[in-house]
């Protein structure tokens, strides 16, 4: 038998920095449950993968098994609520394939959450009473997103035209890049120019443009514009959870599968097979609701003032 | 030549960047939650120094750029350009002023400096750190003032101007810190301390 000691067998975060993770989880567990929120476990394999052609799963292929590691609990916690459930949360693990960085990590945690008959605006004040729990007197604020951007940017999100969105991306990006579509120079304006003069503490972000719709209802703002009913929010300008007034319609829902398909075939993605289940609990009928999902992650990295979601995880992904 | 995605940009590596020779000082993953990666990069340009910030589509990818720094001793120079030689393969090299750069006040016959070559060119010399010249010109000493701390401008064999203590004559010969020409003491003194 060999002696060698193994290299990197050590945990990539401090003890310390678990025990302090373990009582910040604790605590999460806590608020949903006394608020009479039921904990759902989900499976983590399942058959069907999201549709959305940004985000990649990893695949699981051998003689047993043919499916896929879950990005995220969404369509299973969707057939609870079909069946019946009422408010429910899952605390668990989530995976993305290619998503590494210092606040990615391929596996990570994911608090998500949905509130039966609440609105998107219900569910963002539930949140703040969360996080400051966990933070207490951090400041808040919350804008639409047409706002920010106004703010920061001069430009209604809303009606810019796309050449106008891209000639303020090429002023940003190193090189000539010019995303193709809108929702990508949103994002891109986003993530480079209003994301970091974002204020400190929690911030809420809400009425997302149409394009950003992924499964949220859309409806028309204080402007008359045609806006999705979908929320973000940021910590210390760390995004750290995504929220919707969920989609209800099976129709439009199809729709959305559809558009996303058409968007992996021009990208040259993997082609998947429809989340029939997910389809056929719509169709019986999903409640209305509002639901969150929140990187357990990246909030517990933020609390312990940590500069890489590495350093708050026992193992990262590259000592696994 | 290599290609490297953007995912595979860590620190360290050198590439090609809008036709410049850069090096990667930081890569960081962006990925909203909906939409797009993208990768923001820290890249000091090695011909200029100058650090940039840039953002890259996820999946763009770069060429490396061949870029080695190698030993190599400094022969001498005509007016025009530095001359060095590889000490193993006496393979020698020609560097222009722009290479050289700030080395030109350092450089001593004989000295063993790092030569970064691009396709094989000298890109940049990098001098020891700490290099031993001859005090050229100076006003005369001030015998015995070892304590006072004040300081005369002194020029150097290789014609650098830098401040040394008042107590120095010339002819002495003194160690300097190349990276920031601060003056490190008398040679013979510093043997002295070494043999004591």
């Amino acid at each position: 038998m060999t002696t060698e000691v193994a290299q990197n067998w050590e945990p990539t975060a401090e003890i310390s920095a678990l025990v302090e993770r373990s009582r910040i989880v604790a605590k999460l567990r806590t608020f949903l449950t006394d608020r009479g929120v039921l904990e759902v476990d989900v499976p983590i394999l399942g058959n069907y993968s999201v549709s959305d052609p940004y985000i990649d799963s990893f695949e699981v292929l051998n003689e047993r098994v043919e499916g896929f590691l879950q990005t995220s609990p969404e369509s299973f916690m969707k057939r609870l609520l079909a069946a019946g459930s009422g408010d429910i949360f899952f605390l668990g693990k989530a995976f993305r394939a290619g998503e590494i960085g210092v606040n990615h990590n391929p596996e990570f945690t994911m608090l998500e959450w949905y509130r039966v008959e609440w609105n998107e605006h219900e569910l963002m004040a539930e949140i703040a009473e969360l996080i400051n729990i966990l933070a207490p007197n951090i400041g808040c604020l919350t804008m639409s997103y047409r706002d920010a951007f106004k703010q920061h940017l001069g430009i209604d999100p809303h009606d810019a035209c796309l050449s106008n969105l891209q000639r303020h991306v090429s002023s940003i990006a190193g090189r000539k890049w010019r995303p193709e579509s809108r929702f990508n120079c949103l994002n891109f304006l986003f993530a480079n120019v209003i994301e970091p003069k974002l204020p400190r503490g929690l911030v809420f972000l809400y009425d997302y443009p149409e394009c950003h719709a992924a499964f949220a209802q859309l409806h028309c703002n204080r402007e008359g514009q045609l806006v999705s009913r979908r929320f973000e929010v940021y910590l210390n300008r760390l995004e750290l959870a995504n929220g919707y007034f969920e989609l209800t319609d099976p129709k439009e829902q199809h729709r959305r599968f559809d558009r996303d398909k058409r968007a992996r075939i021009a990208m040259n993605k993997k082609i998947l097979e429809e989340d029939e289940s997910a389809l056929a609990a719509l169709n019986v009928g999903l409640p209305s609701c509002a639901g969150v999902a929140l990187g357990v992650d990246r909030l517990i990295m933020q609390l312990l003032d940590k500069n890489s979601i590495q350093q708050i995880m026992a193992f990262s992904w590259a000592q696994r | 030549m290599t290609v490297y995605s953007t995912s595979d940009l860590r620190s360290g590596l050198k590439v090609m960047f809008e036709r410049e020779p850069c090096l990667i000082l930081e890569n960081e993953f962006v990925k909203p939650g909906k939409g797009q990666a993208f990768s923001r990069i820290k890249i000091r340009n090695l011909r200029t120094g100058r650090v940039l910030e840039k953002t890259l589509k996820s999946g763009d990818s770069l060429e490396s750029a061949d870029v080695v720094d190698t030993e190599m001793q400094f022969l001498y120079e005509d007016g025009e350009f530095w001359y060095f030689m590889e000490p193993n393969t006496f393979e020698q090299y020609q560097a222009d002023s722009k290479a050289v750069g700030h080395a030109c006040n350092w450089l001593s016959e004989q000295d063993l400096c790092v030569v970064t070559l691009f396709n094989s060119v000298p890109l940049t010399i990098t001098p020891p750190n700490h290099v031993e010249l001859e005090i050229k010109e100076t006003d005369p000493g001030l015998r015995g003032d070892t304590a006072s701390g004040g300081t005369k401008p002194a020029v150097l064999s290789t014609g650098a101007l830098i401040k040394v203590p008042l107590f120095l004559e010339c002819g002495e010969k003194i160690r300097v810190d190349t990276r920031s020409g601060d003056y490190l003491g008398r040679v013979r003194d510093l043997k002295k301390i070494k043999t004591d």
